[in-house]
């Protein structure tokens, strides 16, 4: 076990998996001589060549399409999107090919694509987005958004080896912000299982990704007026763990769930609908959803400050439920 | 780098340098003639109510498809669209398996998930195409750069018509293509109306082969009813992928001679034209060659047309015998299981 960055340990699981898999190559946009714009896959070329380490043009298109194409003929392609709000002009490649040609055609697409998202820095309204929810609703695709360094490795990991098209959100305000023991030996974080990030008896919070830590700090606070928070970090959306989320909900009847995406549509409004279909018995208060605006993810700090939840908007939101 | 228009093939000469022997000729008469049957009779199933939703042909593409499939190599693989019938028929799709894809039934290459030629047994290396039709364009790109990084000595075609051209997943297929010299080849099927669009409202160069020089690797322009010379320039084309030099653009001039589906009765294509190029009907063309300078006999004729009318004879029986799919296996195979990597790309 070393202590390493969430990037670090990003790196490390592709380069672990490019080293003892030969069908993995890397493509993206200054991800070979550059080393990535967040420098995961810096020294990937001296290591592995220009050919398993390929500067793209600037084709989110091409990229995409090509790693579909190169995959159907048995590699394992992983595409780095420089920023995940560049994914959009790759849409057609995720959703209209590489989603359904396993359904309709009996084609498997083992293709990753990495996308660093999420804001936290005046990224603005194009290099800050969380599109997973859009990606959670097609099927075919799988959605992976580790929280911690340790997941970071073991999700990639298996996001490589699944004979699936797989959208990896990496956050980018995790990167370097995040650091926690991760084992030095390769393993595969198995998808759909989530993790508990905290135990507790009196309220749930289920969230992903960057909101887990923000939860994690508004639990403290409650902890300290004598609430127990239990948080569940789902790992993956696509699949997702419905038995913990319900078994949680049924352990503490109050449920809140957190994304800094977007609320309407968002993948909470999944959770919370599941919840009410099946533990509706269990609940002592309405599932609660703490979200970011039905705007674009704003440039300005104040502005951006006031889009993604805040640990006083988690506690005040606790609070409440717990109240009910 | 040349925009050349090709010569058309004239003598039997030409044909044996360009690697055909008498046998390849008449199996090629013969590819043709099934495509256009399973085109024909697909229409009578349409009209007899047995094919649900729309009904697409490539009527006029025949020679295109055909040449083009007959100079790929055996482990090449390709992404043919909805008027290349003629590549699933000369890679060696069964007959039967696409009248009952046509249909709807269990044994259609997508066992009735998708409908007409969206479909591609991988096995004889060709990928099932989607409605966004240049969207196989970078599928083919990246198919041509496994090989690459693999060292392997094939090639990919990605195959679009004038109306794709004018997406931007072609330039992006070719841009990146064209930067990294990838063992593809370009087949643009020119049938002069995208729907009913024509040419002048799709793109205001003189030939796309044309844009060939802008992403650095060559374009032709090829008469799509001859398929003699679709085969020529399509087999250098390959070749010169498969020997390390890159892409290549062909553009291949055809009409489409039916509407863009059943339905259309392509009233907005001008009378004259479709009277001029019934004159050059690929079919009747290539048939007339062969009499000029293979020897065809009326014999020989003869028994290909029985032959490939007994084929969609005895298809059509066997595709009507085949089941419906079963609506209680509808959400099967959303995801692949790691058992599904096993065929022959992944091995």
């Amino acid at each position: 076990m070393a202590e390493k960055t969430y990037l670090q340990a990003i790196s490390d699981g592709l380069r672990e998996e490019m080293r003892r898999d030969k069908r993995v190559f890397v493509i993206g946009e200054d991800v070979g001589v550059y080393g990535g714009a967040f420098k995961v896959t810096l020294g990937f070329q001296e290591e592995f060549g220009s050919w398993r380490v390929i500067d793209a043009p600037l084709s989110e298109t091409a990229i995409v399409g090509g790693c579909t194409g190169a995959a159907m003929m048995g590699m394992r392609p992983v595409a780095e999107m420089q920023f995940a709000d560049f994914i959009s002009c790759a849409w057609d490649h995720l959703v209209t090919v590489a989603a359904k040609q396993r359904w309709r055609a009996g084609t498997p697409v083992p293709i990753t694509v990495r996308l660093p998202s999420g804001g936290g820095f005046s990224g603005g309204p194009f290099h800050s987005q969380n599109p997973e929810s859009s990606f959670a609703h097609i099927p075919g695709l799988k959605v992976i958004c580790p929280a911690t360094p340790e997941d970071a490795k073991g999700l990639l990991a298996t996001a490589i080896q699944d004979p699936n098209p797989c959208l990896y959100f990496e956050h980018k305000h995790l990167y370097r912000r995040i650091k926690a023991e991760v084992p030095d030996e390769r393993y595969e974080t198995p998808f759909g299982k989530a993790r508990v990030q905290r135990e507790g008896d009196d309220l749930t919070v289920i969230t992903w990704g960057a909101m887990v830590y923000t939860a994690d700090e508004a639990a403290q606070q409650l902890d300290a007026d004598g609430v127990s928070v239990e948080i569940l970090d789902l790992r993956t959306l696509q699949p997702w763990d419905k038995q913990a989320v319900l078994a949680s909900a049924r352990k503490t009847s109050k449920v809140l769930v957190l994304h800094e995406d977007t609320h309407t549509g968002g993948f909470g409004g999944e959770i919370a609908a599941t919840i009410s279909e099946e533990a509706f018995e269990d609940l002592d208060a309405p599932v609660k959803r703490i979200t970011a605006p039905d705007t674009p993810v704003p440039f300005s700090p104040p502005l951006e400050k006031a889009f993604i939840p805040q640990v006083d908007d988690v506690v005040a939101g606790l609070r409440e439920l717990a109240e009910y | 780098m040349a925009i050349r228009e090709a010569e058309p093939v004239g003598s039997l000469k030409e044909v044996k340098e360009a690697g055909l022997d008498r046998e390849d000729l008449l199996g090629i008469y013969r590819n043709m003639l099934i495509t256009r049957g399973v085109e024909e009779r697909g229409h009578i199933l349409y009209r007899q109510g047995k094919i649900p939703g729309s009904f697409y042909t490539g009527r006029g593409n025949e020679a295109s498809a055909v040449g083009v499939a007959t100079a790929m190599g055996p482990d090449d693989v390709g992404t043919p669209l909805h008027r290349d019938m003629g590549v699933h028929i000369t890679r060696g799709v069964e007959p039967w398996r696409i009248f009952a894809q046509y249909m709807g039934r269990a044994d259609g290459p997508t066992k009735g998930r998708d409908g007409n030629v969206h479909m591609a047994d991988s096995n004889l290396g060709l990928i099932a195409m989607v409605s966004h039709l240049p969207a196989m364009l970078p599928v083919a790109v990246g198919c041509a750069l496994a090989f690459r990084i693999r060292e392997e000595n094939r090639v990919a075609v990605g195959w679009y018509g004038e109306g794709a051209s004018a997406r931007g997943d072609a330039h992006e297929a070719m841009n990146l293509a064209g930067v990294r010299q990838l063992p593809v080849v370009f087949v643009c099927d020119n049938n002069q109306w995208a729907y009913s669009t024509p040419t002048h409202l799709e793109y205001a160069c003189e030939h796309l082969a044309d844009r060939a020089q802008a992403y650095g690797f060559d374009g032709v322009v090829v008469d799509g009813t001859d398929v003699l010379a679709v085969y020529r320039e399509a087999k250098s084309a390959i070749e010169k992928a498969r020997a390390g030099g890159g892409p290549t653009l062909i553009e291949s001039l055809t009409l489409r001679m039916e509407g863009h589906a059943v339905h259309d009765d392509a009233f907005y294509v001008p009378k004259e034209m479709f009277e001029e190029w019934a004159k050059n009907d690929p079919i009747e063309r290539f048939r007339t060659w062969l009499q000029e300078h293979a020897e065809l006999t009326g014999d020989e004729e003869d028994e290909i047309t029985a032959g490939v009318k007994k084929l969609m004879n005895d298809a059509l029986s066997k595709a009507e015998e085949s089941p419906q799919p079963e609506p209680s296996k509808l959400a099967e195979g959303v995801y692949a299981t790691p058992e599904d990597l096993d065929t022959p790309h992944h091995k």
